[in-house]
């Protein structure tokens, strides 16, 4: 991680002289308030007199621990699967490649509730997997801290892979080769050159897929269900909250912001502006 | 064409957190409030927010007062009750309430939103399995079983309330693996055979036609669940959602409801 301080600045720092135009500035205004607005809405309307008391409760303190624990679980298994499978897409020429970065990207589109739905047909007691995985080694994913991992590594993937590959296929393949041609296997080319060189994009990747993760609900509900200590995350707890008590809904959404935010705010300038 | 998007990419997930912070991102089912009413100036429509488990008779009788009616439209808001009377409360436009449970009705009358309500059905908890009964649960006390997953609706709506209230009558600590935001995802949980049984209102196993078994217990007398209707102080079709009430109310309106397994007053 400390290699960050040894990266040469770009060499597109320079700016281009001239007063930004406003076709450009007017609409970046707006979309920036459109993004900020509403949380700082959030901020507006908070019970702050009661707010430190609402936090203590034990119930705000489970299930931000539960959705930082399944949140980071759930990068730490895209690395694992998404970077090889990032690599393959970008180095290996396979017949389908196209098709199959399209399937990949299919959690992105899909609403999480239908990619819930499709875990629990597949993973599920009675899915097709589920039911040789409950057979053969008695276990459920259906209902557990696991499940909800499962769900948000479902959804969050997309983004590490993207970004894994992009960083992949900008980078100067000369460098590959020349290992290579001092006779370096192709998993020690991986290992020794490729991976130092796109680790910015892994990094960017890892943190836009575990914000993602961090955010689910609609896959977790479905697959996982609601249950404190072990399934409900932040977010159900948000949306549970907002059915009878929309204050303490405003408290656990704030909290789940500050947390994202310091975090996000804390690797963005280092990790993810980087190419 | 990916190493650009993965650029922009960087954008993307930080507003999907947010969408999902706010609650009315990916699963946030009902909590739109759909209907726009009095629009075009057309007061021919009647915005009507009713409980989920009174989408299938609430439909029917939709229908009915639009042939009765020719020319006026009936809009539905289905969902958690709960969720409901909050979208009341937050200025949703709408003409009829109908909500699972007194509690839920209360929010929006003590808002000053509505005037008096009137109980116009009440629903019973049954024990919902699978058709197979994996787990071969007979009654209450099954449930309990240190093998049989159980899944019942979160307290804070009303199917879940009722089923505290009837497991607290029969002194059983029952510890389920899921608590559901409405009765319909409770269900579904059991047509998947994800769980072994469920406490659902009967109505939900007739609707689910035979897709799951129902199991009558004694204790689901003491949790009944009464069902409250009101008219909008408010409400933009006037009259008009006046007499959506009264058919709700009227024997052909009671007819429906007690054909889909409510009890009528």
């Amino acid at each position: 991680m400390s290699s960050s301080s040894e990266r040469p600045a770009p060499a597109t720092r320079r700016e281009v002289s001239g007063r930004p135009p406003w076709v450009l500035v007017v609409p970046a205004l707006l979309g920036l308030a459109f993004l900020v607005l509403p949380p700082a809405g959030l901020l507006v309307r908070a019970p702050w007199p009661t707010l430190p008391g609402r936090l203590a409760e034990p119930h705000v303190l489970e299930a931000l621990r539960l959705s930082l624990v399944t949140a980071t679980a759930a990068t730490a298994g895209c690395l694992l699967l998404g970077v090889p499978l990032a690599w393959l897409l970008a180095r290996v020429s396979f017949p389908g490649r196209r098709l199959v970065r399209a399937l990949v990207t299919v959690p992105l589109v899909l609403p999480p509730v239908v990619g819930g739905v499709a875990l629990l047909l597949v993973l599920g007691r009675r899915g097709l997997a589920g039911q040789w995985l409950e057979a053969s080694f008695g276990i459920t994913l259906p209902f557990t801290t696991a499940g909800v991992v499962v769900a948000e590594a479902f959804v969050a993937m997309p983004f590490l892979v993207i970004s894994v590959e992009g960083a992949l296929r900008a980078a100067d393949q000369r460098y590959e080769e020349a290992a290579a041609t001092l006779g370096a296997s192709r998993w020690t080319v991986f290992r020794r050159v490729t991976l130092p060189m796109v680790m910015p994009g892994v990094v960017a990747g890892a943190v836009l897929c575990w914000a993602r993760a961090l955010g689910e609900f609609g896959a977790t509900i479905t697959f996982a269900g609601n249950f404190p200590g072990t399934t409900r995350t932040m977010p159900l707890a948000v949306y549970l909250a907002l059915e009878t008590e929309p204050e303490a809904a405003i408290v656990l959404s704030l909290v789940l912001l500050a947390v994202s935010v310091v975090i996000l705010a804390g690797l963005r300038d280092r990790w993810v502006s980087a190419p | 064409m990916f190493a650009r998007l993965s650029r922009r990419a960087a954008a993307v997930p930080v507003a999907l957190a947010l969408a999902g912070l706010s609650g009315c991102g990916p699963g946030g089912p009902g909590t739109a409030p759909a209907p726009a009413a009095g629009s075009g100036g057309s007061a021919k429509e009647v915005t009507v927010f009713a409980a989920a488990s009174l989408t299938g008779t609430f439909t029917a009788l939709g229908r009915d007062f639009e042939a009765a009616h020719p020319g006026t439209e009936v809009r539905f808001n289905f969902g958690s009750s709960a969720t409901l009377a909050q979208q009341i409360v937050q200025g949703a436009p709408v003409d009829v309430f109908a909500a699972a449970s007194p509690a839920t009705m209360k929010a929006v009358t003590d808002a000053g939103l509505a005037g008096a309500s009137t109980t116009f059905a009440r629903n019973k908890l049954q024990i919902a399995v699978p058709a197979a009964n994996p787990a071969g649960v007979d009654e209450l006390k099954d449930l309990a079983g240190p093998e049989v997953k159980v899944a019942l609706c979160a307290e804070q709506v009303p199917c879940g309330a009722a089923a505290a209230k009837a497991l607290a009558a029969a002194g059983l600590a029952v510890r389920p693996v899921t608590l559901e935001q409405d009765v319909k995802a409770t269900l579904t949980k059991v047509e998947l055979g994800e769980v072994d049984a469920a406490l659902v209102y009967r109505t939900d196993v007739i609707a689910a036609a035979g897709k799951v078994r129902g199991i009558t217990f004694p204790e689901a007398d003491q949790a009944i669940n009464d069902y409250p209707i009101a008219t909008l102080a408010k409400a933009p079709a006037g009259a008009a959602a006046k007499r959506f009430v009264d058919l709700v109310l009227s024997p052909q309106g009671k007819d429906i409801l007690a054909k889909a397994g409510f009890e009528t007053p």
